[in-house]
């Protein structure tokens, strides 16, 4: 199977033009993939930001943030995915419930975390200035936390995505399909093709992240604390 | 829905757990101990030449942005259905976790600790397997308890490709080849799993650390 012949077998999947038109082209699997990633991100950040800046500002409630990332280390996305679908019933709900339970817990800690570490001097000397507690959160707190609260984006994007893919094996769309149907189909070069288009999906997602990271880290500062702030991510893992 | 509390069938079926059980736990093991193979002499190598910390998360990251069904759908055509499969794809996911937390915990050792035992003589050697690695080992196995808990949660997609342990109960009863009270069972027993993994490994680096009750990158 891994013969000269089988990459070429994957060029021509790729280049065959009937793999990139209709509704089960890739142009449209890629939309169905993005739109269903974009709605779980959606609904995950208009709940996990506002508790976790919440929980972070006001410092109550702190033990939550515990006990949601042990919760989500612990449920396998697949499993739940599966789980929900069969009560559920097959179609998107199912699948963006899962993708949006799983976001949470990424975007929640580190919220949390980043708005939480930000130095109680600043704090004081701003309120000391007459700053409201809303301006202390939107003027000193969520821009010193900008690059914490991405990285918890970036980490629920890629758990997403993952979940996305999984998708397919619970009847879902996306560019998981090519996977599952390549796989049941025996067709080895449509499986390994919709492989390469996933794994280029998230790939390119994870790096505008890290762009966009950059792009709001404050240079003067970098001395220490790419360390400390890197750490926060990897305490929530990934199950997809 | 009542196949979904089909206690019944699970009741006489406590044989069949058991054994996806035991595979779910010796697919993770293997995976962490390799991934702990591969991963302690880089971090060390890593820690001694500092410009290539860089490089190796950059392809310990990419590793691990991929999506599960992709890695193992990439590696199938080659490697093909099973075990070989399975534990490529699962160690690569345990990489970045554990050479991030290893590098880490050599940092966190005190230049003057290290002072000191140069001072008493100690070669390179001997620094980093008496000095170093014993004041690191809290950290390492925090980045041990991560990587283990995220296997358990990714080898349950290795159903898809003959494996699975407790993920092979969720697919085989999401697609009716057992009732679909095998997808409940296959999700508690995972979660139990991975709990009491955290449990026990949260434990280990207690006793390895009893002056700090938390870990550099636990919560």
């Amino acid at each position: 199977m891994s013969e000269p012949g089988f990459l070429a077998e994957v060029v021509e999947w790729f280049t065959d033009p009937v793999n990139w038109s209709g509704s089960f082209g890739v142009p449209a699997r890629t939309l169905e993939h993005l739109q269903i990633t974009a709605a779980a991100m959606a609904i995950a950040a208009g709940i996990a930001l506002p508790v976790g800046m919440y929980i972070g500002h006001r410092r109550r409630f702190e033990f939550l943030i515990v006990s949601v990332g042990n919760v989500g280390r612990a449920l396998p996305s697949f499993g739940l995915l599966l789980l929900f679908v069969i009560a559920m019933g097959l179609g998107e709900a199912p699948i963006v419930l899962t993708m949006t339970l799983l976001a949470i817990p990424p975007i929640l800690i580190n919220t949390y975390v980043g708005v939480q570490a930000v130095d109680p001097d600043a704090l004081e000397a701003a309120r000391g200035m007459g700053t409201t507690e809303l301006g202390v959160l939107g003027r000193i707190e969520l821009p010193l936390a900008a690059r914490v609260i991405l990285a918890g984006l970036r980490i629920a994007t890629v758990q997403v995505i993952a979940t996305a893919t999984l998708a397919a094996v619970a009847g879902g769309g996306g560019l998981g399909r090519y996977i599952v149907d390549g796989f049941a189909g025996g067709d080895d070069a449509q499986l390994f093709s919709g492989a390469v288009l996933v794994a280029a999906l998230a790939l390119a997602i994870d790096g505008t992240f890290l762009l966009l990271q950059r792009l709001v880290t404050p240079r003067t500062t970098s001395s220490g604390a790419p360390a400390e702030v890197a750490e926060p991510v990897l305490v929530t893992t990934r199950g997809g | 829905m009542n196949e979904l509390f089909d206690w019944e069938w699970a009741s006489t079926h406590l044989d069949l757990f058991a054994r996806q059980l035991g595979q779910h736990v010796s697919l993770t093991l293997l995976a962490v101990a390799i991934g702990l193979l591969i991963a302690l002499p880089i971090s060390i190598y890593v820690h001694r030449h500092r410009r290539l910390y860089g490089p190796v998360t950059a392809v310990a990251g990419v590793l691990y942005s991929i999506p599960s069904l992709a890695l193992f759908a990439l590696l199938l055509p080659f490697t093909g259905l099973g075990t070989d499969t399975a534990e490529i794809g699962l160690v690569s996911y345990t990489l970045l976790i554990l050479i991030r937390n290893t590098v880490v915990g050599l940092d966190g050792v005190p230049p003057d600790v290290k002072e000191t035992a140069r001072g008493m003589g100690y070669d390179d050697r001997q620094l980093l397997w008496r000095v170093e690695i014993p004041l690191a080992l809290p950290v390492i196995v925090a980045g041990v308890r991560l990587a283990t808990v995220t296997t358990i949660g990714l080898v349950t997609v290795t159903a898809f490709i003959g494996k699975g342990g407790l993920g092979f109960l969720m697919l085989a009863g999401f697609r009716n080849l057992f009732p679909e009270v095998a997808v409940l069972v296959g999700l508690v027993l995972s979660v139990a799993l991975a709990v009491l993994a955290e449990g026990l490994l949260l434990a280990g680096q207690r006793v390895l650390a009893p002056w700090s009750r938390k870990g550099v990158a636990g919560a």
